[in-house]
């Protein structure tokens, strides 16, 4: 094997060994890689106990109550599948409104209401003008006006 | 072939021929990034969310890609620098990092100050883009640093140039960050099934801006090799003879 030879295996081997070791520290690692859960994972138990963490889904339309006179509100987050009622006390990002996904961080109390200490809207990929959004509602409201009762059954955590 | 990458590896051909390609990046450049400015500024709709503050898009974006696109090129110019022995290569990875590192800040800095009216949030430790995007520029940090501290070129060549391609495993993580795991930062707009989620009057202005952005990141990178070679070569009797007759 000439030199040339010998550093091209070097490098190759170096690049390899560099990725698999860090996809398996990667892999090992993947709960504590998600910045957040989903519904579901809360109502199946998965979720870190005894600390905070974070839960991700959709506004429920429809479900914010807000304290008259206060920043206290309380509302549903939901993945389509399961709900989870979390309540919140202070400024809430302009993106937060129904239907928008957000991300709260706190604690789940002991009568399953999650109490969070900060909420961040998570904005999606989609990027229009409001005309087209309006007629793309419309369009959509038609499409999935029957999936909106869920498609399945939310697990509970007692089975 | 072999003949002409041979040419092109001989630094005096080499800097000669960088300066004669620099008009030809710059003026391309500074007119598709005024177009985008123009365009993605007024021509361009607000989006139905965000309003005005997705404007900001039209520089996170391309400074974003440029920051990942100028590691990769760091990596690849370092591992030929590394395994065919050719200095100009090692002289583009050097003259990359500072660009790279640039692009990166600017990318943090863009998404930060957007995150805060939109996320709520200036930064959120744990999350997987974030941080990995952070992780990059402390490498391109260390490779500087690296470079910085050995006084010898060709040992500064060989250990930065293992530096770069141990990092390069960082930059698929970065962009695939939002697939794998969940994130607060979006997925991707551009690249993705069913072409991408933007209306056109939106689009043309950023992949105008990008590709704005790459021509003169193409610019600055070629004048930036040109200093390292000059540098590099400041003993050697073409650079004395090009002085000596008042050259540039």
């Amino acid at each position: 094997m000439r030199p040339r030879q010998q550093r091209m295996l070097a490098v190759g081997l170096v690049i390899v060994g560099v990725a698999t070791a860090t996809g398996l520290t990667l892999q090992a690692m993947k709960d504590s890689m998600m910045f957040f859960v989903s519904v579901t994972e809360v109502a199946e138990g998965k979720y870190p106990e005894n600390r905070n963490f974070r839960v991700g889904g959709l506004v429920r339309d429809g479900s914010i109550n807000r304290e008259a006179g206060s920043l206290e509100m309380t509302f549903l987050v939901t993945d389509l599948r399961c709900d989870l009622p979390v309540s919140y006390t202070g400024v809430l990002p302009d993106l937060f409104r129904e239907g928008q996904g957000v991300v709260a961080h706190g604690r789940l109390g002991e009568d399953g209401v999650f109490v969070a200490d900060e909420i961040l809207a998570k904005h999606d990929e989609n990027y229009m003008a409001p005309e087209v959004a309006d007629s793309l509602a419309e369009h959509v409201e038609e499409q999935t006006s029957g999936l909106q009762e869920g498609p399945l059954e939310c697990p509970s955590s007692d089975s | 072939m072999w003949k002409f990458i041979h040419k092109l590896a001989s630094p005096p051909h080499f800097y000669r021929l960088a300066a004669q390609i620099v008009p030809w990046l710059v003026v391309p450049g500074l007119l598709l990034v005024a177009y985008a400015t123009y365009a993605g500024l007024f021509l361009a709709p607000a989006d139905y969310q965000q309003g005005d503050a997705f404007r900001i898009i039209y520089v996170h974006v391309p400074s974003a890609y440029l920051s990942m696109m100028t590691y990769m090129i760091m990596a690849v110019s370092a591992g030929i620098g590394l395994i065919w022995r050719i200095k100009l290569s090692h002289a583009v990875a050097a003259a990359a990092a500072p660009l790279g590192a640039w692009f990166t800040f600017l990318a943090l800095m863009t998404g930060s100050i957007w995150g805060k009216p939109m996320w709520g949030t200036w930064w959120e430790w744990g999350d997987p883009r974030l941080t990995s995007e952070l992780i990059m520029l402390f490498l391109y940090f260390g490779y500087m640093a690296l470079r910085g501290a050995i006084d010898d070129t060709v040992k500064a060549d060989k250990s930065s140039a293992v530096l770069a391609l141990v990092g390069a495993v960082n930059v698929p993580i970065i962009h695939f960050s939002v697939e794998w795991w969940s994130s607060l930062h979006q997925g991707p707009t551009l690249v993705k099934k069913g072409g991408p989620a933007m209306d056109t009057a939106m689009l043309y202005p950023l992949l105008a801006m990008i590709l704005g952005f790459s021509f003169l990141f193409g610019a600055l990178l070629l004048r930036r090799v040109r200093a390292e070679v000059l540098f590099r070569e400041r003993r050697t009797r073409w650079v004395k003879e090009m002085v000596l007759s008042g050259g540039t």
